[in-house]
């Protein structure tokens, strides 16, 4: 695995337009800032019967990390429920700062390069927090 | 004098350092400049041979402390062309604009407005918002042109007889744009509104007249004009300072504490509760005798050299400036994007050329938005800088178009 923060995998991942834009209606709107540098994940999504997200769109204003962890986290979260969303960014935060965890997506090891890079850590989780607040604010 | 930027440069200790095992090509001055070795020294002799707390003990250090804090002062006054007595020494840009929006703010009344401009950075945004909230006052908002500037043909239109107080930065920490103060004070003084510059991006380049330049305060930070963090200046007319109630209760700052009621120093002191950062204050000091000694013309030439030879840069690499494009009006500041790379993407790969330059908001979201741009790539260029820092930055910018655009 390349050191390169900018490796292809990451650079193709935020280029990964396969879940860009944006659901209307949507049954849940959830808008997240890094206020520190100003990078901006809005996530549309609807939700099953049984409570588990069933579609999703990211509309990311971001640097490269921020719209590649936006990418992760739309190809990951359908099916989930609040109690999975929580988990897998809990993972992922805990596994930027260098711990050994269980249940990482696949994909998500193409972050490793940010994983030294403590000022970096929040752009790959803008998306994760988004995810949270999904389904905090589903109708 | 003449100016020389090589011998200068190696008064910076901080340019042995290798990045990413190359030289350090440092363009983020805007946001913190370097310090000489002679504030280096500054504040490490205070610390070994004079350091004590200030206005208070009788003994030989306390004297020291005493005489080196004052004496900061002293030079600080000389490089504005003010009266010591208006020095007020904060812990930086950020806290002496909220010095005058707690204490001179505490004396406006509900209706009263304030006019600030969409280029200030949030420090001269949010202390006003937070003081409108407190005292039902109203903000107005001055436009910015199209090439970066505060649009002053705005004036007549947001300033009106409610109007007590214009805030807005000397220089933009942005696009580099240098206010046109004196269209400023002119409709302030019209209706009797006061003015106050932030001086932050103004500050490092060079001495002030500021009785001159007609304003009522100015606000600069220590560790932009090279000397040390945790240190700032707020400049006010001694009348001003003289009516305004304190800010900060605590020592140093009083007449006389009496339970029936306490009395307050005259300013400066007034403004100076508790200990004051005595060390810090005495770098800015050394800062300012370092800035005094400077041959302001050649740096002035040096660095609007080197701020056309980026720009040119830039333009052949496909850059667009967010900001002037002449070198008239401006300081040797930077900002611009590129198609489809992050500014945080540019700097991150930047860094790995030695080269240091801010990318993001610059605290100055209400300017983003204005350009529609979740951010900018900022290279803020000092005296020490030379032809090579620019270059480096250059190639730096033609690796992140490789792979990433």
């Amino acid at each position: 695995m390349s050191d390169d923060l900018y490796q292809q995998a990451i650079v193709a991942l935020a280029r990964d337009a396969s879940h860009a834009g944006k659901l209307e209606p949507a049954a849940a709107t959830a808008q997240r800032d890094n206020p520190l540098c100003g990078d901006r994940v809005t996530l549309t999504a609807d939700f099953a019967a049984d409570g588990t997200l069933s579609e999703i769109r990211h509309k990311t204003r971001g640097c490269l990390l921020c719209e590649a962890g936006a990418a992760l986290v739309a190809s990951h979260a359908t099916g989930l429920n609040a109690a999975k969303a929580a988990q897998a960014g809990a993972a992922m935060r805990a596994w930027l700062r260098g711990e050994a965890v269980q249940g990482l997506w696949q994909g998500a090891e193409a972050f490793a390069p940010v994983r030294p890079k403590k000022s970096r850590h929040d752009c790959v989780t803008l998306a994760f927090d988004a995810l949270a607040g999904l389904f905090e604010t589903r109708s | 004098m003449s100016f020389d930027a090589a011998v200068l440069r190696a008064q910076f200790p901080i340019f042995l350092e290798r990045i990413n095992g190359r030289p350090l090509h440092y363009l983020d001055n805007g946001a913190t400049a370097q310090m000489p070795q002679s504030v280096i020294d500054a504040v490490s002799f205070h610390d070994r041979h004079a350091r004590a707390n200030v206005l208070r003990g009788v003994h030989t250090l306390a004297e020291r402390a005493s005489e080196a804090y004052e004496g900061a002062r002293a030079r600080v006054a000389s490089f504005l062309n003010v009266p010591e007595t208006e020095i007020v020494f904060t812990g930086g840009c950020t806290a002496s604009i909220n010095l005058v929006a707690h204490s001179y703010g505490s004396l406006l009344h509900p209706g009263d407005e304030i006019l600030l401009s969409v280029l200030e950075h949030h420090s001269n945004i949010v202390p006003w918002q937070l003081l409108a909230e407190r005292a039902g006052l109203a903000i107005r908002v001055l436009p910015v042109t199209d090439d970066g500037r505060i649009d002053v043909a705005a004036l007549p239109r947001l300033v009106t007889e409610r109007t007590r107080l214009v805030a807005l930065a000397h220089a933009s920490n942005v696009t580099g744009a240098v206010l046109e103060v004196a269209a400023v004070v002119d409709a302030a003084k019209a209706v009797g509104a006061r003015v106050l510059l932030d001086g932050a991006q103004r500050i490092p380049q060079g001495p002030l007249d500021l009785a001159a330049l007609g304003v009522d305060f100015y606000a600069f930070s220590g560790h932009k004009a090279y000397g040390p963090t945790g240190v700032g200046v707020l400049w006010g007319r001694g009348e001003i300072l003289e009516a305004m109630p304190p800010f900060m209760g605590g020592g140093s700052m009083i007449g006389r504490v009496n339970f029936a009621g306490t009395t307050y120093a005259p300013p400066p002191r007034r403004f100076e509760a508790g200990t004051p950062p005595i060390a810090q204050a005495v770098g800015l000091g050394a800062a300012m005798a370092f800035m005094a000694d400077l041959d302001w013309a050649g740096v002035e030439a040096h660095e609007m050299g080197l701020t056309q030879r980026l720009m040119d840069g830039l333009g052949t690499l496909g850059a667009r400036i967010v900001g002037p494009r002449g070198l008239q009006g401006r300081v040797p500041v930077v900002s611009f994007v590129l198609d489809r790379i992050h500014p945080h993407d540019l700097a991150q790969i930047l860094d790995q050329h030695g080269v240091a330059i801010r990318g993001g908001h610059h605290c100055a979201q209400p300017l983003m938005d204005r350009f529609d741009l979740p951010g900018t790539a900022r290279a803020s260029i000092a005296p020490y800088n030379v032809a090579a820092d620019i270059d480096a930055l250059l190639d730096g910018v033609e690796d992140a178009k490789r792979r990433l655009a």
